[in-house]
């Protein structure tokens, strides 16, 4: 896979970045690197191995339906660039999440 | 004004429907769900992604969301991995939701209903995941902000997916009512739309009957009752038939429709907002469904409202409409049951319920299971009545008052109490028959001359005699006998 300009615009605006136009070269060079390096893996021949999801065995790590571990609100708030003691504020955006 | 018969046309709809599950605490968090608490109290560094936190799942969504699926029939997944959605919103505190992507818990299925016509519908699910919700956001009039409350997110969502195989918008709501009546009987939700424990999108489009292909289709978003469900896909339709005879064409968008004007609107989409870039969730470790696990849940399951309603059909020669009505929720269905192994008479048991329990429970706004009558104290009733011993109307106006007030006193007891009892003492009945006959000796006269309508007449003055305490049956009989007799 190569990165290009407009990939790299895309996955940038994705991650609510923003990239200076004199960093897009040597970013995408880096990006390339790392694909490349990456892409050695492409060697190994996988077939007939289920994709590994999860770095350990475990399995069924569940935790019981019980009520505990709240935080106060004001401990909550405190750390937020903005805040009312009630809400935490952000600026105002309209629409709906998506969920 | 354009219509899809006019037209020729057909109406495409698939329902995404978002559940709540009642749980106590959140899905990858031990925080309370609780509703309608004080914003951003039930919270905890886990819900706010602090640095350093990790998820860890609450094992009853996972049987929750199983129920679901058993109840539709579905294929349970066995091996079950948990994925990242990723977008940027601020009621979204880690940046990405937690939810399924590659195995959701359940696939295929369906809801059987009955359509419009009475015909039988089975729109067929694509699958049921589970997920977390999100936050809830405030904007404020005139404020450059917007207010976060964080109670929400994290609390269990099921997400039941329907295929596009709903044809009418009246049958979309049926289905929707259909899938509240389902996780209401399950227990695992309490499908309540307007405070957004269930949500609904649908997606909708429209194409020429006999075309094989979907038209371009618009999810509709925001619909916070079933009610509006049907509204909301109506005009729909009339927005896509009124673009196509204009010859426009219709885009794929996100809608969102306003009850008040009837009237919807596109919502501004991110651009890329769809471009999620799904990945394996590093942090929760797999869940394996065993055949142990699946058969206790199996066993753990309430009796359906459709395979309910089938027996109360079957096995207790209900109507229809009846059966319909009992089996509609768990707890009316779970008092008329415990009631029916008291007394024979299913009917009258049905009717008590659907009548002066339901007009009880309306009254009082209480629901079934905290009615304190004892089913078994009304079968006592019931029974009473069926032996001759009181009439309906003296029961439900007299005794049943006094049982609701106190539990402890036998029917017997009340009904004699209140001097109820009916005069079923043949003997002493015919002496008060044969002293109205002669108070009466011309009427008796015109009823043996045939004026048979006058059995009416002596009958009130029999009731009158007995404070309304004859059993009419034998009274009847005994009338006609003494009247015949003097002839």
């Amino acid at each position: 896979m190569q990165i290009d300009k407009e990939t790299l615009r895309k996955i940038a605006h994705l991650a609510r970045l923003e990239i200076q136009p004199q960093d897009e070269g040597p970013m995408i060079n880096d990006l390339n690197n790392i694909l490349t390096w990456v892409e050695q893996l492409n060697e190994v021949n996988t077939e007939g191995v289920e994709p590994l999801t999860n770095m350990s065995l475990e399995e069924n790590a569940f935790r019981e339906d019980e009520v505990k571990d709240h935080i106060v609100r004001e401990d909550a708030l405190k750390n937020a660039p903005d805040q009312d003691g009630t809400y935490f504020r952000v600026p105002k955006f309209l629409g709906n999440s998506s969920s | 004004m354009e219509s899809l018969q006019s037209m020729n046309y057909e109406l495409v709809v698939g329902l995404e429907v978002h559940a709540q599950l009642s749980t106590q605490s959140k899905i990858y968090a031990s925080d309370a769900t609780i509703f309608g608490c004080e914003p951003n109290t039930n919270i905890g560094v886990i819900t706010l992604a602090h640095p350093g936190t990790m998820p860890k799942l609450n094992k009853k969504v996972i049987e929750y969301a199983i129920k679901m699926g058993l109840a539709c029939g579905c294929e349970i997944t066995r091996y079950n991995i948990f994925c990242r959605k990723n977008y940027f919103y601020p009621d979204l505190p880690k940046g990405y939701q937690l939810t399924q992507d590659k195995t959701p818990i359940c696939m295929g299925g369906g809801i059987r209903v009955n359509g419009q016509h009475g015909e039988e519908i089975y729109v067929r699910l694509n699958r049921i995941h589970v997920e977390e919700d999100a936050g809830k956001s405030l904007h404020p009039e005139g404020k450059a902000y917007t207010q976060v409350d964080l109670n929400r997110a994290g609390v269990p969502l099921i997400e039941i997916v329907t295929e596009p195989d709903i044809r009418h918008s009246a049958d979309a709501a049926t289905v929707l009512t259909e899938v509240r009546k389902i996780v209401r009987f399950l227990g695992i939700c309490d499908g309540n739309m307007e405070e957004g424990s269930m949500r609904c999108d649908a997606n909708v489009s429209v194409r020429p009957i006999g075309s094989d292909v979907y038209g371009k289709k618009v999810e509709l978003k925001n619909m916070n009752s079933i009610k509006q469900v049907r509204q909301a896909i109506d005009h729909e339709v009339s927005r896509q038939l009124k673009l196509i005879s204009e010859g426009k064409t219709i885009v794929s968008e996100t809608r969102t429709f306003d009850p008040v004007t009837g009237a919807s609107f596109s919502m501004r989409e991110k651009e890329d907002l769809n471009d999620y870039r799904y990945f394996p969730e590093p942090d929760l470790s797999p869940v394996r469904v065993t055949e142990e696990w699946l058969e206790a849940i199996k066993k753990s399951m309430p009796e359906l409202p459709d395979t309910l309603k089938r027996r109360f059909l079957n096995e207790f020669g209900l109507s229809e409409a009846d059966a319909s009505f009992l089996s509609d929720s768990r707890d009316v269905a779970s008092y008329y049951q415990e009631l029916v192994s008291f007394t024979k008479n299913y009917k009258a048991a049905a009717n008590w319920v659907m009548g002066p329990l339901q007009t009880l429970a309306n009254e009082k706004g209480l629901s079934f299971s905290d009615i304190e009558l004892k089913p078994g104290k009304l079968a006592e009733l019931i029974n009473f009545i069926d032996e001759g011993k009181i009439t309906y109307t003296m029961a439900y106006q007299q005794v049943f008052p006094v049982m609701l007030e106190k539990q402890n006193i036998s029917v017997a007891s009340i009904a004699k109490d209140l001097n109820l009892v009916i005069e079923s003492n043949t003997d002493a009945l015919k002496t008060l028959i044969q002293q109205i006959a002669c108070k009466y000796p011309d009427k008796v006269k015109e009823y043996r001359k045939g004026k048979k309508g006058l059995l009416g007449m002596f009958m009130g003055e029999l009731m009158k005699e007995t404070k309304g305490k004859a059993d009419p049956k034998i009274a009847t009989n005994l009338l006609k006998e003494v009247l015949e007799e003097t002839s």
